[in-house]
């Protein structure tokens, strides 16, 4: 009833082509971002910040980046971990030996380094494809774990092994309370997120999808794979990189290679697929699902004054997405993206659907 | 000399458990065209499942026989395993006919999450040892040829024998019996197979089984050398490169590539691994298919993949 677009002409191309055509929905995320950006920082209780909205859009990012390359190229990768380990490592390494050099600068020089490593180990996707590709992707997983690990240059000759970061700041603004690094998580978030989703809708994007729906027509009809698939793997390290800084830097502080541990890239992949392959949104659903549901499974069991051992739950959260990703392959591929545009359809047509 | 023919000993033992692991995968890929992403969790399964039961059977039924203990606990992990492979395709596989490889192997991701939650909640998330009786003494050969003799460890010498009984007997299975024709038969062509009336369904619970039973043999052999705990499903992990390198499939080549994953990943890392800073033995195989992959994408013995794009 109050969801349609009834009455809503467009006379120009460019009303026409805008991300969100109809006026609810733009009124919509105006709000959600006014929630975000306003309401949240002054409502938010500090735990909120820490455990679930700080890694909620940084997981979402990753998300985002891996998107790109499994749901828009259908190139499949197992190494997502690594590039978010080379982004974060190739930040700190400029941060820690350049001078002055800003938190933005080092952020992004981080991606550009992530971006090199995607392509170097995107490489073999131009001979081979789907599980050949993942064990390609597994070895740069491999490779990066051991390489932090053992190579003492990247660390900056840290006698631990692990590094941290202090004194984080954007323009002279400090990013040192959760609030802050909430906001400085948020804006990266929301400049990717547009970068992306319209980066989907542009020529780039279109030669993704026509490589992952059918790579041989593709072809025939003069688009290069060679280029299609290196871009794809270069954006996606790219946004993947940055998500690894922000990890690293805002909500870790201080980390070692575990923190971009295989278990890392499978759970993004996990976020990829239960939110939606090929969905912006999706990213930010499956991320929110995957990052709500531990907390929400430690939680249920006081409530009904079962006591669960923490190695129990992790076990019982392990169990839940392995049988979800099965259901949601099997069901709806398309992942949560697809069951919210169906709610929507349903949306415009009630309550009168004939 | 004594002692690169230890490590080079050392390797192939560990290549054969290698080996072991991969042949899992090979069969599932031949059979279904399926990349079984959970091998790794049906080892740890399997491994757990053993474990356990030979350790409560006994306190059920009241009897002290070892034995007697690990024969049961066998079958009912074996039973398990049946019972596991029946569910998968029920629940899974047959709801996923006709899809593309890429999600077929996702969802054996979804399964090996699932199971490795399964297991560690049925049966706990503690170490334990599995005791098959396996001789734990070293042994020492070749005295006369070299100064010292040669240290090998019994227990491996068992387990090479163990898998090379395993890989005669599935050889045998395949090329003998009836069944295993319908297996080559399916993996040749599914189409074929269905319309000369062979039940893909059966052929598909069938291959998962004897995949359980490689995963349960090559459970028992690594649980009783280094004990049964999460780990374990993150060493089969190992068992890719391994596909890779012998090809997806081919049974000698998964056979070959593990002996020469296992042999390559001992001899670098001394040989090589002190130039790198050492540990280079968690990434040897992977970059060494990698390096395969770009040159012969099909493997040592795989079919070649033939692509026009």
């Amino acid at each position: 009833m109050l969801y349609r677009e009834n009455g809503q002409f467009k006379t120009s191309y460019a009303a026409d082509q805008q991300i969100f055509p109809i006026t609810q929905d733009r009124l919509a995320i105006g709000l959600l971002l006014l929630v975000a950006f306003v309401v949240m920082p002054m409502a938010g209780s500090e735990y909120l910040f820490r455990a679930v909205l700080i890694p909620f859009l940084i997981l979402a990012l990753a998300a985002l980046g891996l998107n790109i390359l499994v749901g828009y190229c259908g190139q499949i990768s197992l190494g997502t971990g690594a590039f978010m380990a080379v982004g974060a490592y190739a930040a700190y390494n400029f941060l820690v030996r350049i001078d002055g050099m800003p938190l933005i600068v080092a952020m992004l020089l981080g991606g550009l380094t992530a971006t090199v490593v995607g392509v170097l180990f995107g490489i073999p996707s131009l001979r081979i494809k789907g599980l050949y590709l993942a064990v390609a992707t597994l070895a740069a997983q491999f490779f990066t774990d051991w390489a932090f690990l053992r190579i003492s240059w990247f660390t900056n000759n840290s006698t631990s092994g692990s590094v941290s970061v202090a004194g984080l700041n954007v323009f002279g603004l400090p990013i040192e309370s959760p609030v802050a690094k909430y906001l400085f998580c948020l804006t990266v978030v929301c400049v990717f997120a547009l970068a992306a989703k319209n980066l989907t809708r542009s020529a780039t994007g279109r030669q993704w999808m026509a490589i992952r729906d059918m790579d041989v027509a593709a072809a025939v009809i003069g688009i290069r794979p060679v280029y299609a698939k290196l871009t794809a793997f270069a954006v996606s390290s790219f946004i993947v990189g940055v998500a690894g800084v922000l990890w690293a830097f805002v909500h870790l502080g201080a980390w070692e290679p575990a923190a971009f541990s295989i278990d890392r890239s499978f759970q993004l992949l996990f976020m990829v697929i239960i939110g939606g392959l090929g969905s912006i949104m999706g990213a930010f659903f499956g991320a929110a699902f995957i990052v709500v549901l531990p907390i929400i499974l430690d939680q249920v069991p006081h409530w009904f004054g079962i006591p669960l051992s923490t190695a129990t739950t992790s076990h019982l959260v392990h169990m839940i997405f392995g049988a979800l990703i099965v259901f949601f392959l099997i069901a709806e591929p398309h992942g949560l993206a697809k069951l919210w545009s169906i709610g929507k359809q349903k949306m415009r047509l009630w309550p009168f659907p004939h | 000399m004594g002692f690169f023919l230890e490590t080079l000993f050392g390797g192939l033992m560990a290549g054969m458990l290698y080996s072991l692991i991969a042949l899992g995968f090979v069969l599932i890929y031949k059979a279904s065209g399926v990349f079984n992403f959970a091998q790794g969790a049906m080892v740890l399964f399997a491994a757990l499942a053993m474990a356990r039961f030979a350790e409560w059977i006994p306190k059920w039924l009241g009897f002290e026989s070892l034995l007697l203990a690990n024969l049961l606990a066998f079958i009912v992990a074996m039973a398990l395993m049946v019972v596991l492979a029946w569910v998968i395709e029920r629940l899974c596989l047959s709801k996923l006919v006709n899809q593309e490889g890429i999600t077929l192997l996702m969802a054996t991701l979804g399964i090996s999450y699932f199971l490795d939650g399964l297991g560690q909640t049925l049966f706990g998330n503690d170490i334990y040892s599995i005791n098959v009786g396996m001789p734990k003494d070293p042994a020492m050969i070749l005295e006369g040829t070299f100064e010292g003799g040669l240290l090998i460890s019994k227990e491996d010498l068992v387990a090479a024998l163990i898998s090379a009984a395993l890989v005669a007997a599935l050889a045998l299975f395949f090329q003998k019996t009836a069944t295993g024709r319908a297996l080559r038969a399916v993996a040749d062509d599914h189409q074929a197979a269905q319309s000369i009336g062979i039940p893909l369904n059966r052929i598909w619970v069938i291959v998962w089984s004897v995949a359980g039973f490689a995963a349960l043999v090559a459970g028992i052999i690594w649980g009783s050398k280094l004990g049964v705990q999460f780990s374990l499903s993150l060493v089969a992990l190992k068992a890719l490169p391994v596909v890779i390198l012998g090809g997806l499939t081919s049974v000698p080549g998964a056979i070959l590539g593990g002996l020469i994953i296992g042999v390559g990943e001992k001899l670098s890392e001394i040989y090589l691994g002190s130039f790198f800073g050492g540990g280079i033995e968690i990434w040897f195989a992977y970059v060494l298919a990698l390096g395969f992959l770009l040159v012969r994408p099909q493997g040592l013995f795989g079919e070649k993949i033939i692509d026009r794009v």
